[in-house]
Parts: structure tokens; sequence; C-alpha cells
């Protein structure tokens, strides 16, 4: 049986489809639906239940030592209260998983990954941490929170203003990317600055006996609720990747256009060795951003061809509400990655036409024009 | 949310005699409920034939792809061209303007294969 956040019955209640997600039961859309959500969050405030995601603590003097050495970042150099999007890489330089580290306060640092790895990540960090506690004396623990805490991301422009109004002006005080703290309902809640949307927004953490209180003051307050489907509509749009589906352990981070997470060229890292050779030698292959030209929405696992020949294949894809256009991820041989490249999808057997574009689709800082999905010369 | 006049197949498609042997086809409310907000519908060639149970089709929403079954055998007479720039009709009204095509009946006894409004909803529980 899956598992069940301490929300599932606050969404059954709301009407929410369940659907079986990396081991738990989640809600992939209420009852106005996918491009309502979207919306909501595009223009307003949308909340998602993200408890389902690993929170993993590591505590002690060495714990930012010993995360130097297994996650693309120098963990101990955050400064406090700042997180740090990244990638974990196995000794060959492929991407076990993407994740946030956050050092929240001396010697405590805080690993938000996804639910569908949480098991490998668990295994993988553990072993590791006992190799690294074995040779010498060394002060660090792995603690898993995934279970006491809850976790709901509050995404969208007008999400500062609801909870800063919820907070006493507190949340606004975190800034991009950090962490900080508030109070909601009496409570004593880790406010963190980010998201999967592509929007300003937070991602709250709590005691999980709040999370139905917690989330029915912020429906209350005009937030709308919102499912898996969207918020894989609304990271899509915002170019971010989707581990498991957009990104495996096949790849490593400079083909999946994530060579700005990694910092290779550290003697403590274990994967550092394996992707400078990756970065020196160059990938022959390389994550692109494609608009349909015709109709037709190019999903996970379609070919891409060029003049009839198969140069890649599409990892996601789907209709976007924000740009009124099918839009899809994929990987491309680098001789085709160019801007403005003319492309075929093989759409179960039916070619569409498509085309190479910048990625991000969509940004909240530059407005929506039609404009926006011709091509553009490279930067 | 299952109009009585209409008839219905095991794939979630319905059927609606109208007069000179001619039946429109859409899908049924269960159908656009699973599927959601629909954002595309593949239409078939006006003239094509299609056959009684076989795929015509593909619709679409934003997280699935699902092939459509024509209830009936016949010709296509004609397509609800404006599914094209509004696919949402699908799910706004399933049984009116969301309608897909239009068939002339090869044979009109094919309609009795279908399901009544009652054997199909009990179908769904």
């Amino acid at each position: 049986m899956n598992k069940r956040t301490p929300l599932y019955d606050t969404h059954v209640a709301s009407g929410a489809r369940m659907v079986p997600f990396g081991g738990w039961d989640m809600p992939v859309q209420y009852p106005d639906g996918i491009i309502h959500e979207v919306r909501q969050v595009r223009n307003d405030v949308g909340i998602f239940d993200v408890s389902h995601m690993a929170r993993l603590e590591f505590r002690g003097a060495d714990a930012g030592r010993f995360l130097d050495t297994v996650l693309s970042v120098r963990a101990s150099r955050l400064e406090h209260g700042l997180g740090r999007y990244h990638v974990i890489c196995n000794e060959d330089g492929g991407i076990i998983d993407d994740a946030i580290v956050y050092n929240l306060a001396e010697n405590r640092f805080l690993l938000v990954v996804n639910a569908g790895n949480a098991d490998t990540d668990r295994a993988w960090l553990s072993s590791h941490l006992n190799a690294f506690a074995e040779d010498d004396d060394v002060d660090v623990e792995l603690v898993d929170r995934s279970l006491d805490i809850a976790m709901i991301a509050v995404q969208g422009p007008n999400s500062v203003a609801m909870l800063d109004g919820l907070t006493g002006d507190e949340a606004g005080l975190t800034t991009r990317f950090h962490a900080g703290e508030a109070t909601l309902d009496g409570e004593r809640i880790l406010t963190v600055r980010t998201g999967y949307t592509g929007e300003d927004g937070f991602e709250i953490m709590f005691d999980t006996a709040h999370a139905p209180g917690i989330w029915k003051i912020l429906v209350d307050s005009g937030a709308t609720e919102c499912g898996l489907g969207a918020r894989d509509v609304l990271r899509l749009e915002a170019g971010l990747m989707l581990h498991g589906s957009d990104m495996t352990v096949e790849n490593n981070p400079y083909e999946a256009g994530l060579r700005w997470t990694v910092r290779p060229n550290r003697a403590e890292y274990i994967a550092g060795e394996a992707l400078r050779e990756i970065r020196d030698n160059g990938t022959p292959r390389r994550i692109a951003g494609f608009v349909m030209r015709s109709r037709g929405i190019a999903r996970h696992g379609h070919p891409i061809l060029v003049n009839g020949e198969e140069v890649g294949v599409i990892t996601s894809g789907t209709h976007s509400p924000t740009l009124e256009s099918a839009i899809a991820m994929g990987y491309i041989d680098v001789d085709h990655t160019e801007i403005g490249t003319a492309v075929q999808i093989d759409v179960r057997g039916r070619m569409v036409d498509a085309e190479v574009v910048q990625l991000p689709f969509y940004r909240s800082d530059r407005p929506v024009k039609p404009t926006a999905l011709r091509p553009r010369t490279r930067r | 949310m299952y109009p009585d006049d209409l008839r219905y197949s095991s794939e979630h498609e319905w059927a609606r005699a109208e007069s000179d042997g001619v039946v429109e086809v859409g899908i049924t409310h269960y159908a656009q409920d699973t599927l959601g907000d629909v954002v595309f519908v593949e239409l078939p060639e006006v003239g094509s034939q299609v056959g009684q149970f076989d795929k015509f089709g593909e619709i679409e929403s934003v997280k699935a792809v699902s092939d459509l079954f024509s209830p009936v055998s016949g010709t296509v007479a004609e397509v609800n061209e404006k599914l094209e720039q509004a696919p949402e009709l699908v799910n706004a009204d399933p049984y009116g303007d969301g309608w897909i095509m239009r068939v002339e009946l090869d044979d009109a006894s094919e309609l009795d294969s279908l399901m009544d409004a009652a054997t199909y909803t009990a179908t769904l529980e």
C-alpha cells in the first residue's frame, strides 16, 4: 500500500483525484482541473502538498565536510540560511537525484530530495556516510525528518503578500533561495523561498500535526489547491528538469543543462574526476527545448528526427496553458541544438513539426507575448 | 450525465441516431472527466471509413492521450472543426458542442449492439 501524507484526508475531502506517485498516494488534480490550477499559480497563489518529498537532516561538526564529498556543490561554504539547488552524482558522474541543500544553522544541514528516489538516496548517502565516518573520528549523523515534518509549497505572484499577511510580515523577510522562520497559526514554521513552478513563492515546513490546519488557513486566504498535474506543467514551462523523466542515473549534469550546479574542481568530491572528464570531452547530446509548430503533443519517449534521421528523444512534453502551445524537452545531438533548428517529432507514428527554442519556455519576469515562441538568436 | 436518447460503447463513446441514417458521435461525461482538460482532438478525415469499435482518432488532455473508438461503422460525413480551436468543448459540453464526428451508418442494427444509458451507467459503478 502506498504511503499517505498528513494531508491525504484533506485532499480527498476537497475532491482531489488521487494517484500513486513515488510510493505515495498524491492528488493529481482537484475538481476545477489542471489548466485552472496552472493559471491560478501564474496569476495568484496555488498551494501544493509536497510532504512526499524526503527531508534529510545532517547534523554534527563534520556534516558540511561530509556533504562536500557527495554533493555537486560545496555545502560547507553556504552561509547560514542559504540553500542551493544541485545534483547528487555517483562516482561515474551519473545523476542519482537532484536536490536542494540548506545550511540551516551551525552544524545543521537540510537536504530535500525527490520522493521517488528517497530510498535510493538514503541508502547511497548512508553507505558513503559509513565510509566517511570509518576513516577518522568524525561527528556527523543523518536524521530522516520526512515523516515528522510536513511541507507545503505556496507558489505564485501573490504568495509573498499572502504569507506576509498570515505571519505578521515575517515571511517576506526570507529572500530568494534562503531559509527563514515565521509564526503561522501559532506555530513556528520554516520558510524557504524556493519552488518548482517558475514563480516566486515558498516551501514551508512544520510539524505534521499542523498540516490540515495550515492548509485550511491558506485555502481560506484564497490559495488554490493544486496537484501533481499542474506542478508538472508549471515546472516544464519554467524549463525545470524532472528526475526520472528528463534525467536518470544514465545522464550527466553537463548534457542535462545543469553545468551551473556542478563544482567539480574539488579534491574531496567523489564525482569530481568523472565530471571533469565529461566536461573536458564534451557531451554528444544535450537537453533542449522544443515548441510544436503543427498540431500534436510530444510525450516522453517520442523520437526526434532531422531529415528523417533519428537525432534525439523527448523526455517531457505537454500542452502549455500559459503559452497556449505544445512544449517539450528532450535530448538531441549537439549538432542540432541551435535555436531555431527545425525538427520533427514522431508522435505515435505521426510526424509533427517542431523547433528548437531557448529554455526556459516561461519566465515570470518576462511578459508572455506571441513572439515569445519565435526563434531567438543564441546569446 | 448520461442522456437516455443516446447509445453507449464500453470504450466510453456515445452515438446519437439522427435522421437519414446519420449518427453523431462523442465521448461520455465519464471519459471527459477521467481525461481531464482536453487540449487536442485528432479528428478523422471527412469521407474516410470507420469500423465499429475501431480507432478513428486520438484525444489528448494535459496529462494523457487516449484513442477514440468509433461506436459504429460507416463513412465520416462531418467532423466538429470547432474542436481544432476549442478542444475544451469536449469537457464543457460532451453531448452538445463537444461532439466529435457524424457518421453515415453502414448498418443501422449496429446501434442495437450498444448499451442504453442505464446499462452503461451500471458499468461505471
